[in-house]
């Protein structure tokens, strides 16, 4: 049901919530995106796909804030936007759960979840007591398990330290979402739990890009996935329109068999 | 980073409340309700074991256990003050993964600015004596100690300069400086009242005013167990049980009022009470006069520093980011914290309580020279260390740091009371820092 929402808000011509055009960045002689154009509509989930080094993560960085593009440009909801830092990204109420996680080690939950974003009382003081709090009501929606909150984050289990990243992605309102490998370090009853939150987030209206190695699960969760290669965008495909293969042939051979099938 | 294996393990110490080893039913539920740190524990055993045995050993060779005396307590807070102030700054120059070299030159250099603004340049302009001489002469020292911090953050966050390079640049640059500016000489005698913030008889607060130090402690230590309660209260978190918190409360104010009679029952040498009597206009009565020394002024700026440095670690933001960059600095950059401004702000921090530390260690010498916190440094990372700062970055604490300071200077002052000589000392110094590094590194790995 969702699915068809966010098809015919695109159909629809409706504004995209983010529109890449045109990026591109290199460090030092390498060419990291080259020219890669990507939208993405309210509930709508869009997979990025490709080899290690493809540029996937490259791309995702610079609509977070931390990298900065030298070329192209970002639109959010059809204006242009100037993201320069992390700050300005959650300005834009764009908010990272990055691969490694982004937790630093010998924090608690809720220091981690609120960080950079601390709740801090009239005299400007951390609200330790206020943040543990809406920590435990968050983290009891998304990991009913979790008990560990007086404790470091590295004292926490994979999936324990996922709900925190995930939480505090939640937590912020986020408007456009950016997965990065949310799954790859989980067990099967975690991963669930992260692809029920998924569709809840998109039903709710959240943009989502998403990276992943997994084609199979890319298929299930995605609308549409967007295939990478040496810092170019191979191609953009709905879901139903493309089988696994399809995809596959894409990231390995660095072609989109589809639109060749079909004579210009 | 998915170790499934040990989660219920983990899971099941955590049920329990804390961490750290459990034996001993009673023990752990002692250190379970009342939710104390092991670590400290230890280290206050630790100080307890060399206090003991410096004066039981005295008591041996010499016949006369010099140590736990009234007179060398009193001695020993206020030679920690200079390197437990300079501690409380390295503690975050280390949480953040840098470290500092140059803390005892800037100590020196301040020392000497300072000595020459209030000894050759101000007494110029505003005659000798002037009260506001030893104000500006402070002031000067403190700015020249932060600019100095700060310039040494900004080539290390901005230079892109590794912190042990600028720092020992630093290290060579002020000592040298230190010198140039007063050609080498020794400047004598400082402001009277600047002095007084060295310690001494007439540099402490006496038996009223500690009194109302202590009083204040107590009322501040009930407070804060008050406090932590309503917040938990509040919240619906679990509660210490009351017998806990009694016990803490009782233990708090019991180490406070100690404190107060330990420095009250030291008193004024009775050649200085004489000159006083006489000065003042008092007759001596038939038994002596007795005037206490109370705390030392050094010690009440050395306590003001580590409460407000405390509060600044665990209750500001600044003092969150400083453990968040130590943890992860990427994750504290994505967070969108200026890890380089933090650098900056972080050194100056250093470089103001090297200033402060010029103070008490200039006023307590009488004189500013050249070579005044030399060796500083060391003691002050040593301090750091031992307080269970880790070089890895991201642990530490203040209180934790000060402990370290009073380690570190116990030892040096039971090794003078039983008569070691000065090599034997750096032996013993050196052994034991690594020593306590590694019981650290041992204890980590066990609570992990």
């Amino acid at each position: 049901m969702t699915r068809t929402q966010s098809q015919t808000s695109r159909q629809a011509g409706g504004t995209p919530l983010v529109e890449l055009r045109d990026i591109s960045i290199a460090f030092g002689g390498v060419q990291a995106v080259d020219r890669v154009s990507l939208d993405l509509y309210p509930g709508e989930v869009v997979g990025l796909l490709g080899h290690n080094g493809a540029g996937k993560s490259t791309l995702i960085k610079i609509l977070s804030g931390a990298y900065r593009k030298d070329s192209g440009e970002i639109l959010i909801n059809g204006e242009r936007a100037e993201i320069d830092s992390p700050a300005d990204a959650r300005r834009y109420n764009i908010e990272t759960i990055y691969q490694t996680l982004a937790l630093a080690d010998n924090l608690d939950a809720a220091s981690n979840l609120f960080l950079g974003r601390e709740l801090t009382t009239p005299l400007g003081f951390v609200d330790d007591a206020r943040m543990e709090a809406e920590t435990r009501k968050i983290l009891a929606r998304l990991n009913p398990n979790f008990r560990k909150f007086s404790e470091p984050v590295s004292a926490l289990s994979g999936g324990q330290r996922q709900s925190v990243a995930i939480a505090r992605a939640v937590y912020f309102n986020a408007k456009i979402l950016i997965m990065d490998e949310p799954t790859a370090a989980l067990g099967v009853h975690e991963t669930k739990m992260v692809a029920d939150l998924i569709q809840e987030l998109k039903a709710q209206g959240l943009g989502i890009f998403l990276i992943s190695h997994d084609t199979r699960e890319m298929m299930e969760l995605c609308d549409r996935v967007s295939v990478m290669k040496n810092g170019q965008m191979i191609g953009t495909e709905r879901v139903e329109d493309v089988t696994e293969d399809d995809i596959l042939s894409m990231i390995i051979m660095g072609r989109n068999p589809k639109r060749e099938a079909v004579p210009a | 980073m998915t170790d499934h294996t040990g989660d219920t393990a983990r899971d099941n110490v955590a049920a329990h409340g804390g961490q750290g080893p459990r034996r001993g039913n009673l023990f752990a539920r002692f250190i379970g309700a009342t939710e104390l740190d092991t670590r400290l524990l230890g280290m206050v055993g630790a100080l307890a074991l060399i206090w003991v045995g410096f004066h039981v050993y005295g008591e041996l060779a010499n016949g006369f256990g010099a140590f736990l005396t009234p007179r060398n307590l009193w001695n020993l807070t206020v030679q920690t003050s200079s390197i437990g102030i300079m501690a409380c700054g390295m503690v975050l120059v280390i949480i953040t993964r840098n470290i500092d070299l140059s803390v005892g030159s800037i100590l020196g250099f301040c020392a000497i600015v300072m000595g020459v603004v209030q000894v050759n340049i101000l007494p110029q302009y505003l005659g000798l004596g002037h009260p506001l001489i030893w104000i500006v002469a402070i002031i000067c020292g403190l700015l020249v100690g932060t600019a100095i911090g700060a310039f040494h953050g900004a080539l290390i966050a901005y230079g892109g300069i590794p912190a042990f390079i600028v720092t020992l640049g630093g290290l060579l640059v002020w000592r040298g400086a230190a010198f140039l500016v007063a050609r080498g000489e020794t400047i004598s005698p400082v402001d009277p009242t600047f002095s007084l913030l060295g310690g001494g008889p007439y540099g402490s607060i006496g038996a009223a005013g500690s009194w109302i130090v202590g009083i204040l402690g107590c009322l501040a230590v009930l407070a804060l167990i008050a406090f932590g309660r309503r917040q938990r209260v509040r919240f619906h978190f679990p509660l210490r049980p009351v017998w806990a918190e009694a016990v803490l409360a009782a233990l708090g104010c019991a180490l406070v009022i100690g404190a107060v009679l330990l420095v009250n029952a030291y008193h004024w040498p009775r050649g200085i009470v004489n000159r006083y009597a006489e000065a003042e206009g008092i007759t001596i009565p038939e038994g002596g006069l007795e005037i206490s020394h109370g705390f030392a002024i050094p010690v009440l700026i050395l306590l003001a520093v580590a409460i407000v440095m405390s509060v600044v670690m665990r209750m500001t933001r600044f003092g969150r980011y400083v453990y968040a960059i130590g943890g992860n600095p990427e994750a504290a950059e994505l967070a969108g914290i200026d890890s380089r401004m933090m650098t900056v702000k972080i050194f100056a921090i250093m470089g103001f309580l090297a200033g402060l530390s010029a103070v008490v260690a200039s006023a307590r010498l009488n004189s500013a020279t050249n070579a005044l916190g030399e060796l500083d440094e060391l003691f002050v990372i040593a301090a750091a260390v031992i307080g269970g700062t880790s070089l890895a970055g991201g642990v530490g604490t203040i209180y934790g740091a000060i402990l370290g300071a009073l380690v570190m200077q116990s030892l040096q002052t039971g090794m003078v009371l039983v008569g070691f000589d000065a090599a034997m000392q750096r032996v013993v110094v050196g052994g034991v820092l690594v020593l306590a590094v590694w019981l650290d590194i041992l204890y980590r790995r066990r609570s992990k």
